[in-house]
């Protein structure tokens, strides 16, 4: 009798939230960054025998060290949430395009070739202009061709744009090798024709052309009449499909969207901070704006905080790399490691954790 | 040529044991895009583990258990982020693509951390890895061809012969399709759809881990190289390449090995085009995911509600 009563006071189920406080919400996210901070510095700790005061004291200095360190640090996050803006309409609507590293890569790839081919022979503006709109159509094609066989024949998106990916890595190499006759695979910068310097800081355009797409997306997903298509279409197709909403024209026309986003996050890389390209120009960062964006619910103001965290974190961890003599490695593993645990944190948003009914007695 | 198919097949086999464990993952109705990264880590921890043993008995190694210790390892480091994932996905009900990718994420970190720790050269655990059958050499091509390879390359035929039999022939292997197709029915037939995607999950990342190993044992003679991601991805298109069959994934993967080194067996194509050719296996998957689609015939689709997650009060 003893016993089972004690097995019963144990017994728990799983209710679904029916909506959470944003005080709470808030609370419980910053409780996971909070946990994930303490357990990649007792990770570190015990990988390097260091005070792990003096590891965070390390991570911040890489991140806020150094003026150069603060504008490298903001313009990572550009970067990184111009690609997370880049795929948010996509996932919106539940089309997992995963081939962002691709379609960046290739609106990179229009753009060094219009800078190698056109370069000095028509005037800046002209040649700004051209690289524009080359790096658009580039990520716009790379979008939309999964696009059109998911809308008329359902054929897998995740795995068709996955394999995109390296389509466009193994084209960027063939190009490589075309246009640098040495043979070396390298191309040496053209800063000459990347984007003008305002104020004599090199990233300050990027970020003011980020800033305003974050501004554009939100109104466009939240105000505007395709943005609430893609909502709907995301919801559920057959109610997108009974109020007469033509479900093939919206899955194309969004992924023209995200394709030319993401072209033009590969214009910020080659023409805004590279002035040239290789395989590593997107840096995985393709993969990681999926988690930036589908952490931040979609939200394009969340995504600020979300890619802001997940970058001041690479840059932290590298400059403890750099300052403990550690593998890089470190880097990838204390992501991983904030990753999860915000990922894990959802599960405490949306869901609470209660006694059954029979255990109530011992309550 | 006959050198050419010995190359295919032995890369073969790393996408073999890398697409049997993503085809029992799936057929739970998990989509795992953390593949790459699992076999990341499953090659580092048999690498890593091998180091440890050599170091430890010095010149005296037995054969047998520096095989035995590797292969264990690396199934149980690869299970162990198996473990994650599902953790993750069951019990936390988070977004499985989100996951997979994380873990990629993490697996990529922790591996090349342990590499950095053990080096990048096991030449002398790989010698096991690729001791043959003696009278191979005496048989001619059919003994280059078919008996000249190391213990993986058996392993993981024998490893895809099994999960094509226990998916197709057994109770179990019933169980675990019907909790892939639609797991509502499968718990209302008193499946425990939990567990089975659980198991499923981590004995599937153990064998996708192996892939790694072959890789980096037999295929590189012990040598390290950091793009064991890539044969990752690949292993997770041969998957839709071999719609969801394991016994066609051993002639899939030769294909695909094939595909991948053919670029450098090819004479007569330039420096740069040698890029090109390096795009046809992706390019055959994208053709086959396309061709299967079209077609839509009922058995070569995917199980029914891979990536979807299961919760039993929200029907």
């Amino acid at each position: 009798m003893e016993n089972t009563k004690n097995k019963k006071s144990f017994s728990f189920h799983i209710v679904k939230r029916e909506q959470t406080v944003w005080y709470k919400g808030l609370a419980i996210r910053a409780a996971a960054v909070l946990l994930a901070l303490v357990v990649s510095g007792i990770v570190i700790t015990l990988l390097t025998d260091k005070d792990p005061l003096a590891v965070y004291k390390s991570m911040w200095s890489g991140a806020f060290g150094m003026d150069i360190r603060i504008w490298s640090l903001f313009q990572d996050v550009a970067i990184l949430l111009c690609i997370s803006l880049a795929v948010t309409p996509a996932f919106k609507m539940k089309f997992w395009n995963i081939g962002a590293e691709g379609q960046v890569l290739i609106g990179g790839l229009a753009t060094v070739s219009v800078m190698m081919f056109l370069g000095g022979k028509i005037p800046l503006p002209l040649l700004l202009i051209i690289m524009v709109v080359a790096s658009i159509l580039a990520g716009i094609i790379w979008a939309v061709i999964p696009a059109i066989f998911k809308a008329y024949w359902n054929t897998n998106e995740t795995l068709f744009t996955l394999m995109m990916n390296y389509v466009a890595i193994q084209l960027v190499s063939y190009f490589l090798k075309v246009f640098v006759k040495t043979g070396s695979g390298v191309l040496f910068p053209m800063p000459e024709f990347g984007f003008p310097v305002l104020f004599n800081q090199p990233y300050l355009l990027n970020i003011i052309i980020v800033v305003a797409l974050t501004v554009a997306v939100y109104i466009y997903l939240k105000y505007t009449k395709q943005g609430y298509e893609i909502s709907v279409v995301g919801e559920s197709q057959n109610t997108a499909n009974y109020i007469g909403i033509n479900v093939k024209k919206v899955v194309i026309r969004t992924l023209i969207v995200s394709g030319a986003l993401c072209g033009i996050a590969g214009l910020l890389l080659v023409g805004g901070t590279n002035h040239t390209i290789n395989t590593e120009t997107a840096g995985g960062r393709g993969f990681t704006a999926i988690m930036v964006s589908w952490l931040a619910k979609f939200n394009p103001f969340f995504m600020v905080v979300t890619s802001f965290i997940i970058v001041f974190l690479q840059k932290g961890a590298q400059q403890v790399s750099t300052d403990f003599r550690l593998p890089q490695a470190i880097s990838d593993i204390v992501t991983g490691i904030i990753l999860f645990f915000i990922i894990g944190c959802e599960f405490f948003l949306n869901y609470k954790i209660v006694k059954s009914q029979n255990g109530k007695e011992n309550d | 040529m006959l050198a050419f198919l010995v190359s295919a097949i032995r890369l073969g086999m790393v996408f073999l044991f890398g697409s049997t464990g993503e085809i029992l993952t799936e057929k739970s109705g998990h989509l795992n895009l953390g593949t790459p990264g699992v076999m990341c880590v499953g090659a580092s921890c048999g690498c890593f583990a091998e180091y440890l043993y050599l170091k430890s008995v010095g010149p005296f190694a037995s054969p047998v258990l520096a095989i035995l210790v590797a292969v264990v390892a690396t199934f149980a480091g690869a299970a162990l982020m198996g473990l994650l994932f599902s953790f993750l996905t069951v019990t936390l009900r988070a977004n499985q693509n989100v996951t997979g990718l994380a873990l990629t994420t993490l697996g990529i970190g922790i591996s090349d951390y342990m590499i950095a720790k053990a080096g990048t050269s096991f030449g002398r655990a790989s010698k096991y890895f690729t001791a043959s059958f003696p009278f191979a050499d005496d048989l001619g091509w059919f003994g280059e061809l078919f008996l000249s390879h190391g213990v993986m390359i058996y392993l993981a035929i024998i490893v895809a012969l099994v999960c094509s039999f226990v998916l197709s022939k057994t109770r179990v292997g019933l169980n675990l399709r019907a909790v892939g197709e639609n797991p509502a029915t499968a718990d209302a037939a008193g499946i425990n759809v939990s567990r089975y995607r659980y198991i499923a999950t981590c004995i599937g990342s153990g064998i996708s881990g192996l892939g790694g190993l072959t890789f980096i044992m037999d295929y590189l003679n012990g040598n390290w190289e950091y793009c064991i991601d890539a044969f990752g991805w690949l292993s997770i298109a041969l998957v839709i390449f071999t719609v969801w069959k394991p016994n066609l994934a051993i002639l899939g993967s030769i294909i695909f090995g094939a595909l991948y080194i053919a670029s450098s067996y090819i004479t007569g194509v330039s420096f740069a085009g040698k890029e090109l050719f390096k795009m046809l296996p992706y390019i055959v998957t994208v053709i086959v995911l396309i061709i299967t689609s079209m077609r839509n015939k009922k058995k070569n689709q995917p199980p029914e509600s891979l990536g979807l997650p299961y919760f039993r009060e929200e029907r």
